[in-house]
């Protein structure tokens, strides 16, 4: 029992170019992991991949999340299963209001386990309850969602889905970019919130800034498709001083 | 990567069209074909004047001149229009004293399309006029109604009870010599709905008309007259199901209205008419007139459309603004799946001063459909500081479907403000996974997006029958992707 996103020999092409080489994660319960990498070095694809959206082929390897094939897996089976991502570009769906959206959402992944929708009086208390700790005023949820948001206000949002949802893992690809610096402040301690023995969350990030807010367990160093190093918070630190060069020519 | 060719899916399981069953129920037929003695035969057995006949008469021999439009995008075999039955009614129904006397299998139908007739069972507060293939059977809440002054009832009640009115504004907004489909209506229609909403009443109640087509072979032909005298409003609700059938059959409506000073009608029309199967089979053919007089000042008058069903749907709400100030508004959504095709718009003829019009239009195609807006703004020369607005929207959902906006605009008059709008697009493969990625399968985010889609339309139509359209998109759209 103690598998839980376990990640092995993983190669994925995108049009015939190989993008994820070989790679392998193992990450448990309740640990926090970050992947760091130049622009271009296969981190968003692999998110992607995790969360199941279509055009990558997988060329060999398996993905193995709480015991389940996760690759034989439709997206919103993953979704309601436990992952989430929080989008680094999230889109706009004009004529859904956010809260509208947010309450689909969540009532999807009841409707999975089995539960009724949440009544809408519990659901405007917890929607109110997070937005107040992520600064999101209510204006805003009554909005269509993203339309007209600004980069910021878009995080926030991710911020604000990932906390209704309560994912067991939370994958969170450049979530700190475009946002300034308080912004910047509130959606990584909101998240570091969240962290517990049960869920776990993996970062996905160019900057070590996040990382001193969001303390991983295990920092793993991303070139070209695949971990090439793996260490402790200490290596998040290097990246910021020298850069990714050591890795690159390795 | 995926095994969804083996899985067997919902859809395998589901009735895609949810209104197809059939009532067995004895009726009535005219005679197949049309000729003047079919004519003859419906004019006798509603007992109508002989003013009427002769009207239908004219008709006939006035439509034996025209010829079939051709112009719109829809295609389709020719009409036979000797093999149709123009005259169906459930037998008895002649003899029906009151809502106890309706055959209970034909208000089992009414409960299974969700419209109860009984009075004491409808809690929405809305009044129901039920057409069944060609005549009326039953309208409830007609007492209440009364009290204010409203008249509702069936066409063919309203001319007997309230001749003179049927004679002053019959054919006053659509003229039996209008276009090939409602000069034949002019000449077999067999009921309808009437409305009459008398100076200075605000109808304290939704009025609708469900319309429904059973007996096989049948063409359908209402013909729906509302009067709103000065000062009031109406607000006036259509439903339309008909059975699933193989063969394809004909509807052909007329919808006149007429605002009077200051008054306002808000027209809506859910119509879910047979569609056809996914191959293109069966269906019905929707071919309707639909207009309103904004004949007095300050008057206004609404369409606002949901159109999910026919094989072919082919109509244009339309908007005389005659007095001044006057203003007409056209709200429209159209979806069309597998073989569907959709011609349908609006007219905005302005001719008073000051007159507004405003038009959103919101296709949604998928499959094998086409979907054409076609749209006239018109503006006369004497009418000054008229104004119009027209947004179209396109949304595309497979690579096989089509979608046209085709706007005439004609502006006489140098003080007119004319704006026009159009956008079309296929919805984002970034858009469907954002919503499968927080736990939507594929067809609950299709509905979510194409729902915000037709947001602007939506909030146009009654609270209650809102939720209705928009179960009904979803329902529409089921399978159109993947």
């Amino acid at each position: 029992m103690n598998n839980f996103l376990k990640i092995q020999n993983l190669s994925v092409k995108v049009e015939n170019k190989k993008i994820i080489n070989d790679l392998n994660l193992d990450i448990k319960k309740g640990e926090v992991h970050a992947i760091m990498g130049p622009n271009g070095s296969g981190k968003s694809t692999l998110s992607n991949v995790l969360a199941g959206k279509s055009g990558y082929t997988i060329i060999e390897g398996s993905v193995d999340f709480c015991g389940e094939d996760l690759i034989s897996l439709e997206p919103n089976e993953r979704a309601n299963k436990g992952i989430f991502l929080a989008f680094q570009y999230p889109v706009e769906i004009p004529g859904v209001t956010n809260i509208n959206f947010i309450k689909t959402a969540l009532d999807s992944n009841r409707k999975f386990r089995g539960l009724d929708p949440i009544k809408p009086g519990d659901f405007l208390k917890l929607v109110k309850e997070k937005s107040e700790i992520l600064g999101i005023p209510e204006d805003r949820l009554k909005r269509q969602l993203n339309v007209g948001f600004s980069g910021g206000e878009k995080k926030r949002n991710e911020a604000l889905q990932l906390m209704i949802l309560n994912p067991l893992l939370a994958i969170l690809d450049e979530t700190d970019s475009g946002l300034d610096v308080d912004a910047f402040k509130i959606v990584a301690d909101t998240i570091n919130s969240t962290r517990s023995n049960d869920n776990s969350l993996l970062v996905i990030t160019h900057y070590q800034r996040l990382l001193e807010r969001i303390k991983p367990d295990i920092v793993h160093i991303f070139i070209d498709g695949s971990i090439v190093e793996s260490g402790g918070p200490e290596l998040a630190a290097e990246i910021e001083n020298n850069g990714f060069e050591r890795f690159a020519n390795a | 990567m995926s095994d969804n060719q083996e899985k067997l899916s919902e859809n395998d399981f589901k009735d895609p069209y949810e209104f197809g069953f059939e009532t067995d129920i004895e009726s009535d037929f005219a005679p197949k074909g049309l000729n003047e003695d079919v004519i003859r035969f419906i004019s006798n057995k509603k007992n109508e004047p002989s003013w009427l006949l002769d009207w239908r008469l004219d008709a006939y021999k006035r439509w034996l001149t025209m010829t079939e439009p051709d112009w719109s995008s829809v295609r389709y075999p020719s009409i036979d229009y000797q093999d149709s039955y123009y005259y169906s009614a459930p037998k008895d129904s002649e003899k029906l004293e009151s809502l106890d006397d309706v055959d209970p299998k034909l208000l089992e139908t009414y409960n299974k399309l969700g419209i109860p007739l009984k009075e004491q069972e409808w809690l929405a507060g809305v009044a129901v006029d039920a057409v069944f293939d060609s005549v009326s059977v039953g309208t409830t809440f007609k007492e209440r109604l009364k009290e204010d002054g409203v008249i509702f009832c069936s066409f063919s009640e309203a001319v007997k009870d309230y001749p003179e009115l049927i004679k002053k504004y019959l054919g006053s907004v659509v003229p039996t010599t209008d276009n090939y489909f409602s000069t034949l209506n002019s000449a077999v229609f067999s009921d309808g709905s009437f409305v009459y909403i008398p100076p200075g009443v605000r109808c304290p109640m939704e009025l609708s008309t469900y319309f429904r087509i059973n007996a096989a072979g049948t063409g359908q032909f209402e013909r729906t007259l509302v009067i709103a005298d000065k000062d009031s409003y109406v607000s006036y609700l259509e439903g339309c199901t008909a059975p699933m059938r193989d063969e394809h059959q004909l509807h052909a409506a007329v919808v006149e209205l007429v605002a009077l000073e200051g008054a306002e009608i808000k027209y809506s029309t859910v119509q879910n008419w047979y569609p056809g199967d996914e191959n293109g089979k069966g269906g019905v053919y929707n071919f309707v007139t639909k207009r309103g007089d904004c004949r007095g000042d300050n008057s206004k008058i609404s369409w606002t459309q949901v159109e999910t069903g026919s094989a072919i749907t082919w109509k244009y709400p339309s908007c005389i603004l005659r007095g001044n100030n006057s203003s007409g508004e056209f709200y429209s959504i159209a979806v069309s799946n597998n073989y569907q095709q959709v011609d349908s718009g609006t007219k905005m003829i302005h001719l008073g001063n000051n007159t507004s019009s405003r038009i959103i239009s919101k296709g949604i195609s998928t499959g094998n459909s086409s979907n054409t807006y076609r749209g006239l703004v018109s503006v006369h020369p004497k009418s000054k500081n008229s104004r119009n607005f027209t947004q179209c929207d396109s949304l595309l959902l497979t690579d096989s479907c089509s979608a046209n906006t085709i706007p005439y605009i004609e502006s006489k008059n140098y003080e007119s403000i004319i704006e026009h709008e159009a956008t079309s697009s296929k919805i984002s493969e970034e858009q469907l996974f954002y919503c499968q990625q927080r736990g939507l399968d594929e067809e609950e985010a299709v509905s979510l997006i194409v729902n915000g889609f037709c947001k602007d339309v939506l909030q146009k139509l009654p609270m209650e029958f809102a939720v209705e359209a928009q179960k009904l998109l979803s329902v529409s759209l089921e399978g159109s992707v993947g």
